[in-house]
């Protein structure tokens, strides 16, 4: 009888595997990607010379860091849940999930984060190579800096897991679910700082920002990384990201209750 | 005038089957107005901090983004058949439609518009509108039609993008991420003045994938500016005619593409 | 001049060999290894109207290339064709108009549509007068029996009923040539013979070309008087059915049932015969009449065991095939 944590780790496994597959599709995707982020220097640079630059919360260098690392990290970003459980939701197979002896939550909390993972390595590392030698991307603030943006980075994973296992399973309510599943990655998009660097949102916006659970998705790894916030902060910094990582893993529990229910009412 | 009626008896089937799934529609169009609006959201963010881009004020700007954004729906709702084609292919559905005694071209364009694209092009609409408010142009006809003239031809050459993805996958279904780039790399680049940009780049979007010549040279004819770039006021009045060229030669080559498609039989 | 002529088909396709690895992948792009499969290696043959013929061989063996061939969707390497004096590549929408095509495993139907607005779409896709229109689609709903579910969208009819609508779909136009690529795949026993009668129908009435690729041999003798059998991309034979069993064997095989025990039949033999299967108390045996007459050996089996019944037929059709492609080069 396999303990339940190998039965996890079996799961991780395969996902990682399948997903390695699509290696022409991951080429493509970083041309992608590098072409993207040099359109955003230029606009970026652009607004930095024409405007006053000297009074900005970052530096020009400082938001091209941003940029590049926003283009490594993108795959990250809690976008489209698995293919595999959507279509099993949508066929009533879910059903046979139910079968297994595992929890249930956690399963596909697993799966969430092998489909995060494994094509973020695949384009993150070659994206920050190149970016390193040619584009301007810097090497981290300082040694404390590397350390904690790679755990603020290890945090931010486990926090976009729990939300696109919470979209995942907003899907057991069909209709409603399908909107959640098309606006949540609009919401992270712009709050996450994947779109703006925060920073440069107006002051007034700041607060909100702030609190809201998207900054640890993006923002605050990659400021950890530029030294944009200083290495005594990284405590707090961890502290929201797993704060909201828990909340969000409890929120995903009830709802599971919920739904599982709703859909045995169905008789679906 | 067959063909076209047919166009829209296709047309009409694929708009009836997508409004049998109303609240999808709904959530389609909704949650792209406000995912494209976030990015007009980031523009202004940026001029709230800047105040200008190279000269550039928030409604100038506003101006490109929208002549742009309304292009590139129109082109991505009623290319929706060419968006889904690779999969066609895979499955070996291409052989029907050479079964058909009608053109390939025709027949893939017809099959699919995707209505939920009505989110993007709100939005498109709707910066359009303001900024053409804010603007202290005189909206005369010629410049209504120039600005019309300008979407279309933006249009065309983002519908002749999709038909070269599509003819990629005659070749392979692997890679047609790739150009992506030039999609909606060219709607992110066309947002903002090509002035701003490095000669390669600018040299992209003029020459290779002249979306340019929907954006940035009309709208200097629209807003009177002098073009840095140094193109001369005839040229800018009439370069949306590039995007049919454009449109033209994308067919041919989709032509060259059935045919290999045809020799080989994959 | 035949309807359809064939005549020394060539066609071969280069198969990509792809790389492994990303740099494989990235190389692929640029220069690819290719091995050559030759699909059709010089095929000929002629069809009049009105005919019906069985078209049929292995998977792989050059089948459905000529079938594309045929209706214009490929460009062949060599050789001629002509269909009604038209080379089908060439004039290919001219051509189509004069084809129908079934694919039993792909609809052409509209799959959120009732049938029936597919058929209004297909019409003005070829362009057919409405007058004409309506009576060719009135016979085949009444034909087919397609009123009861002509309203329902395809994607809920069962796979007989749909496969009837493709049909009908396939005929709107009034083609003087049919091709059925598989036409009773995964049907049910009453909807295959449904779909037999309807073709069998449609060639002896409307005198329509019939050209019939299928794997089940029930659909061939239920229908084709005339059989083209290929494989490696080489005609090997062009007759009837009759024709193709003699050349290929003149066996004949003897069913045997038994009284008694499951063991006496295990023992039973002959020495001019060979038992080739036990099921039961049924045993099968082949002979050759050339070499013992029928009437000798049932009444030889018949002294030495207790037989409740017995029958001589000829080989199933599927063996004669297999005997073909065992004899046949490639």
């Amino acid at each position: 009888m396999k303990t339940p944590l190998s039965a996890y780790g079996a799961v991780l496994e395969a996902r990682f595997r399948t997903l390695l597959q699509y290696r022409a599709a991951a080429a493509a995707g970083f041309a992608t990607q590098l072409f993207w982020g040099l359109i955003r220097v230029a606009i970026f640079t652009a607004f930095y010379q024409s405007g006053s630059a000297a009074h900005q919360p970052m530096s020009l260098p400082e938001v091209i860091d941003y940029i590049w690392l926003t283009q490594a990290m993108l795959m990250l970003q809690p976008w489209g849940v698995d293919p595999d459980v959507r279509n099993m939701v949508r066929t009533g197979t879910v059903a046979y999930e139910l079968l297994r002896p595992v929890d249930l939550y956690w399963l596909w909390f697993t799966r969430t984060v092998a489909q995060r993972t494994a094509p973020m390595l695949l384009r993150a590392v070659p994206m920050l190579l190149v970016a390193g030698l040619f584009l301007g991307l810097r090497p981290p603030a300082s040694p404390a800096a590397a350390l904690g943006s790679l755990l603020c980075t290890a945090t931010a994973v486990a926090l976009s897991s729990a939300i696109s296992t919470l979209v995942l399973l907003s899907l057991l309510w069909t209709v409603s679910g399908e909107g959640i599943s098309r606006l949540m990655p609009a919401a992270s998009m712009i709050f996450s700082g994947i779109l703006l660097p925060l920073p440069l949102f107006p002051e007034w916006a700041q607060p909100v920002l702030q609190a809201l659970p998207f900054r640890g998705l993006a923002d605050l790894p990659f400021r950890v990384y530029i030294g944009h916030i200083p290495a005594q902060e990284l405590i707090g910094v961890l502290l929201h990201q797993l704060l909201w990582t828990a909340a969000l893993v409890w929120l995903g529990r009830r709802v599971l209750v919920r739904g599982l229910r709703a859909m045995v009412v169905q008789g679906g | 005038m067959d063909t076209l009626r047919l166009y829209f008896r296709y047309v009409g089937i694929s708009v009836r089957a997508q409004m049998q799934h109303r609240a999808s529609f709904w959530m389609l169009a909704i949650s792209q107005f406000l995912i494209t609006g976030t990015e007009f959201v980031a523009v202004w963010a940026m001029f709230d901090r800047f105040g200008t881009l190279r000269g550039w004020t928030l409604p100038e700007v506003g101006l490109l983004y929208g002549l742009i954004h309304v292009a590139f729906s129109l082109a991505e709702g009623a290319g929706r058949g060419f968006d889904v084609f690779a999969d066609q292919v895979r499955g070996g559905e291409f052989d029907r439609l050479l079964l058909r005694p009608r053109g390939t071209a025709f027949q893939v364009a017809a099959q699919e518009w995707q209505i939920g694209r009505i989110g993007r092009l709100t939005q498109g609409l709707l910066v359009l509108l303001w900024s053409a408010s804010a603007l202290d142009i005189a909206w005369t006809p010629a410049r209504v039609g120039l600005a019309a003239g300008a979407i279309l031809g933006g249009a065309c050459t983002f519908y002749g993008l999709f038909i070269l993805q599509a003819t990629l996958a005659f070749w392979s279904v692997q890679s047609l991420e790739v150009v992506n780039t030039v999609t909606y790399g060219g709607v992110e680049t066309g947002s903002y003045p090509l002035s701003i940009y490095r000669p390669w780049l600018r040299g992209v979007f003029t020459y290779l994938v002249p979306l340019a010549c929907a954006n940035y040279f009309p709208a200097h004819a629209l807003l009177g500016r002098a073009d840095p770039l140094g193109s001369s006021s005839l040229f800018q009045w009439l370069s949306p005619l590039v995007g049919l060229l454009f449109l033209g030669v994308s067919l041919h080559v989709w032509q060259f593409g059935v045919r290999h498609y045809r020799s080989t039989g994959s | 001049m035949p309807q359809i002529l064939v005549q020394d088909l060539r066609k071969t396709f280069s198969i990509a060999e792809r790389e492994p690895g990303m740099w494989g992948a990235v190389r692929g792009l640029v220069r690819r290894k290719h091995r050559t499969l030759c699909a059709l290696d010089g095929v000929s043959f002629s069809l009049e109207a009105g005919e019906l013929v069985g078209y049929i061989g292995p998977n792989g063996a050059g089948k459905s290339t000529t079938v594309k061939v045929l209706s214009g969707i490929l460009y062949p390497d060599g050789g001629r064709c002509e269909v009604e004096g038209r080379v089908p590549w060439k004039d290919r929408i001219e051509h189509v108009r004069r084809i129908g095509v079934v694919f039993g495993q792909r609809t052409q139907l509209w799959w959120d549509l009732p049938a029936i607005e597919s058929f209004d779409l297909l019409r003005e896709i070829y362009g057919v007068p409405l007058q004409e229109y309506r009576a060719v689609r009135d016979e085949l709903i009444e034909r087919l029996a397609l009123s009861p579910f002509l309203d329902t969208p395809v994607r809920q009819l069962s796979l007989g009923q749909r496969m009837r609508c493709d049909l009908a779909a396939a005929l709107l136009h009034s083609p003087s040539i049919l091709f059925l690529d598989e036409p009773t795949i995964g049907l049910d026993a009453v909807s295959k013979l449904a779909v037999r009668d309807f073709v069998a129908g449609l060639n002896r009435d409307r005198k329509v070309t019939v050209i019939l690729t299928t794997h089940d041999m029930d659909d061939i003798e239920a229908l084709c008087n005339r059989v083209l059998v290929i494989g490696g991309g080489n005609l090997l034979l062009d007759g009837t059915l009759a024709e193709l069993r003699a050349q290929v064997t003149r066996e004949r095989w003897l069913t045997v049932d038994l009284e008694g025990s499951e063991e006496e039949a295990r023992q039973l033999d002959d020495p001019e015969a060979e038992v080739i299967s036990h099921d039961g108390l049924r045993v099968r045996l082949r002979f050759d009449p050339g070499v013992v007459a029928p009437a000798a050996l049932i009444a030889r089996i018949a002294g030495r065991y207790r037989v409740r019944d017995l029958f001589v037929q000829n080989p199933p059709i599927e063996e004669i095939i297999a005997r073909l492609y065992g004899n046949a080069p490639g």
